[in-house]
């Protein structure tokens, strides 16, 4: 069949290049197709921020919201509350939140939180997912004369302190996780974005 | 790399498989423009399954939520328009695609022997692809969904007797509703294609066992060079595989163009009755098939009583399986064949086409008449074409009366009285059209010889 | 059973065999070009104010979210906001991500206009484009026997009362018999409304423009998508088909 010379290195070439412009059309339809598997616009609305109104949450309450599918919860403190942090320091895994991933910068400090007075938390275990109830009581039976209030996981028996800090001991390995959010006004705190300062 | 072929060639028969598929299969170097389609039609198959599973996955089979879950897929699912439209889009050019691949094999005679398997293993993909199509098309649950499923099961209620049983079983209820989109969301997504895949697989194991036909009908096999391999062969691979290449680039560029530009095809692709939600109380003033059931739809309603137009529209598609029996002309390409057989062609795509046209048209006295007289044409062709097999034996003048016989025959018992003066003087004009076709196919061969001389078949493959 | 589904397909068989093929649904008039911009998001932002005030509290668009909406039309997420008066399960204004659907009780407004008012997410789509929705609200016409005293001769004996009576004025019907069976009809304008005719001409087009972007968002992008995907293929059918010629080289 072949007589005449064969001009392999113009053969390889435009194999090379039609295959590489090929490749180049795969990847490019791929996109679309690996879109539609990322959230649809309505899991997008349905996962949109949430208002909360703090004005109306009574010192030492929980309120439960749900945002993303997820129990958020924002919890007002009391002074005694607040102050009884930093003395559970030794007991925790994380005292000083080193874990990046579980919280926004602004709340990578003692309270956990943008202002003291109110934790907002998301309210899931990090150990497997369940969420843990609360329990502000001081030195309740059940949990020990040691307990200055917090959260208590009755899946595996995590336990957590009024800032969602993991202690010692706990099946759960790092502290709980801190949505992003700001204060809108004085009294509306929007869960779920950062308000563009981080 | 060496070393895993040779491991995997141990296990499984992949080396073999490449070579007698591909790499030294061989194929007849004179392959023109419409031997691009059977590659094409795998790849829209294959295209049609990608993105229906991806529209699987957003796609609700409720009767109350299917249509919101494709107006979901339009909007809020990123990517979802682009997937859907390639989706609407690959059905109907499935249908183009395959259309051209069978009148490939009608004008160069690849369903003569040995490919009557081959033949007969695409007809049932046709049938299979035509039963997909129907059931794809209700799951948007839009009005012609709903209507047009409505009047095609309906069909079976005319079969005498059970029919009522029939078509309750297909719904699922006594009227289209949710189990039927329910079912019919089974058979679209799992079932038939299946079947689909499966069958494709078989034709193309059947064809490379008897080797390709090509546009000249000459077999390659018979001539071999001293390797035993085909004179007028080359391999599949680098070959065709470059060629169907540009093929499918050339393809796309029209595919997408449709897609992006005009993805509603004019309204024949995705119809505009159908973007509103099915409604059983309020039926779309003009009812059409998709265009691809055209043909067909208007053979239906060329036959007024609805048993025997049913059975008229199964007919014109089971005539097709038995074609290879019907042409026992031993050449097989039109090119070498005598000028009334090409006149005999081109009656019947014209009248295919016209059929189609027909279809989508609402129904008036004209299109009716044209319709009938479509009708008898395509049926006639197949009886043409029989009596085309053998040019010099056959006796035209016995044949031209034999089959005007059956067209005077429906056309007088269908004069009614009822007729109107315009109905009456359409029935009499275009009464010349099947005398014209006869006429051009049988007597023309019988008085004018030139018209029925057939030419040598070369030995080797030209051009 | 039998009977009835026999008169069904004979039905669908008689209707498709007795009616000739239509301007457009329920309508002999010719339609007017709508002239359809969808490049003008001016246009586009009015059109959605005015179906906001005009249209939504009976006719939702339910398969539209507000945020894309504005976002596709050139508005901010802020501006939006004022037209949206549903409210969730919750009792709160929804969010900007909800869908454009509105409070109107179906059954009552079925006794009211005799049919419930459609959603009109997808009208443009399934009358064929814009020009019907243009023809229509230019085509209302006193009629005192009709529950709210105005017909329509693109959509005759429509239960829909003339919403943007204000603003465009009354029209009258005139009929004029050629005597040769030629029958044209023309609207007159007898009592001009707020606007002057090249105004509400303008508002009925921006309505269409909103009403046609609507019924598919993607084609504000789908046809640069097709232009970058021809262009590619170009590339690609160059490559490919010199990558033929080359083997075909070896074929005599």
């Amino acid at each position: 069949m072949a007589d005449t010379e064969v001009d392999k290195k113009r053969r390889r070439f435009l194999i090379g290049a039609t295959s590489a412009v090929g490749a180049v059309g795969v990847g490019a339809i791929a996109i679309p197709f690996i879109g539609s598997l990322t959230p649809s616009a309505r899991a997008l609305a349905a996962g949109a921020p949430v208002e909360v109104d703090i004005s109306k949450i009574e010192a030492g309450a929980l309120v439960r919201v749900i945002w993303r599918g997820k129990p958020v919860w924002v919890v007002h403190r009391t002074d005694e509350m607040i102050e009884g942090l930093p003395s559970l320091n030794d007991k925790l895994k994380d005292p000083d939140s080193a874990v990046e991933a579980q919280q926004p910068d602004y709340a990578k400090n003692e309270s956990r939180a943008r202002q003291d007075k109110y934790l907002v938390m998301v309210g899931i275990c990090t150990h497997l997912g369940c969420s843990p109830t609360y329990r502000p009581e001081v030195a309740p039976a059940d949990l020990g004369a040691d307990w200055k209030g917090g959260f208590y996981c009755p899946c595996h028996g995590s336990r957590f302190d009024l800032a969602g800090r993991v202690y010692k001991g706990s099946p759960a390995g790092t502290n709980m996780v801190v949505p992003p959010y700001y204060y809108k006004t004085d009294s509306l705190v929007l869960v779920g974005e950062d308000g563009g300062v981080a | 790399m060496n070393g895993l072929l040779n491991w995997i060639d141990a296990r499984f028969p992949l080396t073999d498989t490449w070579n007698k598929h591909i790499a030294e299969y061989y194929a007849p170097k004179n392959f023109n423009f419409f031997y691009f389609f059977g590659s094409l039609a795998m790849l829209v198959l294959v295209l049609q399954i990608v993105t229906g599973v991806f529209l699987t996955m957003h796609y609700k089979p409720d009767a109350a939520m299917a249509f919101t879950s494709v107006e979901h897929i339009m909007r809020d699912v990123p990517g979802g328009w682009f997937i859907r439209y390639m989706h609407s889009t690959g059905a109907s050019m499935f249908f183009v695609v395959i259309y051209l691949h069978m009148f490939r094999g009608l004008i160069y005679g690849s369903f003569k022997g040995p490919r009557e398997l081959v033949w007969l293993i695409g007809m049932l993909i046709y049938l299979a692809l035509m039963a997909e199509a129907f059931m794809g098309y209700l799951l948007p649950w839009g009005q012609m969904s709903f209507w047009g499923a409505q009047v095609i099961i309906n069909l079976f209620n005319t079969i005498p007797f059970i029919g009522d049983v029939v078509s309750t079983t297909i719904r699922g209820d006594f009227v289209i509703s949710d189990p039927t989109l329910n079912r019919f969301f089974a058979f679209h997504v799992i079932a038939v294609p299946l079947i689909l895949v499966g069958l494709v697989f078989v034709h193309i194991v059947a064809l490379h066992a008897v080797g390709s036909n090509n546009p000249d009908g000459v077999e390659i096999k018979k001539l071999k060079d001293e390797n035993g391999i085909p004179l007028d062969g080359i391999p599949f691979h680098p070959y065709y595989t470059v060629k169907d290449i540009v093929g499918v680039v050339v393809f796309l560029a029209v595919f997408f163009a449709i897609v992006f530009f005009m993805p509603e095809g004019g309204g024949y692709f995705l119809e505009h009755a159908n973007f509103e939600p099915a409604n059983p109380l309020k039926t779309p003033e003009h009812i059409a098939p998709v265009w691809y059931f055209t043909p067909f739809y208007t053979v239906l309603r060329a036959v007024p009583d609805p048993w025997y137009g049913t059975l008229a529209m199964f007919a014109a598609i089971a005539v097709l399986f038995v074609l290879p029996w019907i042409d026992r002309n031993p050449i097989k390409s039109v090119r070498y064949r005598n000028r009334a057989h090409l006149i005999n062609l081109a009656w019947f795509t014209v009248t295919f086409i016209v059929l189609g046209i027909l279809g989508v048209l609402a129904v008036t006295d004209v299109y009716r008449e044209l319709g009938t007289r479509g009708t008898q044409i395509y049926f006639l062709f197949f009886a043409v074409t029989y009596v085309h097999s053998r040019p010099q034996q056959a006796n035209y003048l016995m044949w031209f009366a034999i089959l005007l016989a059956p067209v005077l025959l429906w056309d007088f018992m269908r004069l009614d009285p009822s007729f109107t003066d315009i109905q009456r003087g359409l029935f009499w004009q275009m009464m010349l059209i099947p005398v014209a076709y006869l006429a051009t196919t049988l007597l023309l061969p019988h008085f004018i010889s030139a018209t029925n001389k057939e030419k040598e078949v070369p030995t080797r493959v030209t051009g | 059973m039998k009977l009835k589904s026999l008169k069904l397909i004979l039905a669908a068989a008689v209707l498709s065999f007795s009616t000739a093929p239509a301007f457009s649904a329920g309508s002999s008039v010719p339609l007017q070009d709508a002239q359809v911009n969808l490049d003008n998001k001016l246009s586009l932002a009015r059109g959605a104010k005015f179906y906001a005030n005009y249209c939504m509290g009976c006719h939702s668009l339910k398969f539209s979210r507000y945020n894309r909406v504005a976002a596709d039309i050139g508005l901010e997420e802020e501006d939006i906001k004022s037209i949206i008066f549903t409210r969730n399960e919750d009792n709160e204004i929804n969010k900007t991500g909800a869908l454009m659907e509105n409070t109107i009780p179906t059954k009552d407004a079925a006794r009211w206009f005799g049919t419930a008012p459609p959603d009109l997410s997808l009208i443009a789509r399934s009358r064929g484009g814009g020009d019907w929705i243009y023809s229509y609200m230019k085509s209302f016409y006193r009629d005192d026997s009709r529950p709210f005293g105005v017909n329509n001769t693109v959509f005759e004996n429509v239960g829909m009362p003339h919403v943007l009576l204000e603003l465009q004025g009354m029209q009258e019907l005139e009929v004029h018999d050629d005597g040769k069976g030629h029958v044209t009809k023309t609207l007159k304008l007898v009592e001009p409304g707020k606007m002057s005719v090249a105004e509400y001409d303008q508002v009925a087009r921006d309505l269409t423009n909103f009403l046609v972007y609507v019924a598919e968002p993607a084609q504000l992008h789908r046809t640069f998508y097709g232009v970058l995907t021809l262009l590619f293929l170009f590339v690609l059918f160059i490559f490919s088909y010199l990558l033929k010629k080359e083997f075909w080289k070896d074929i005599h």
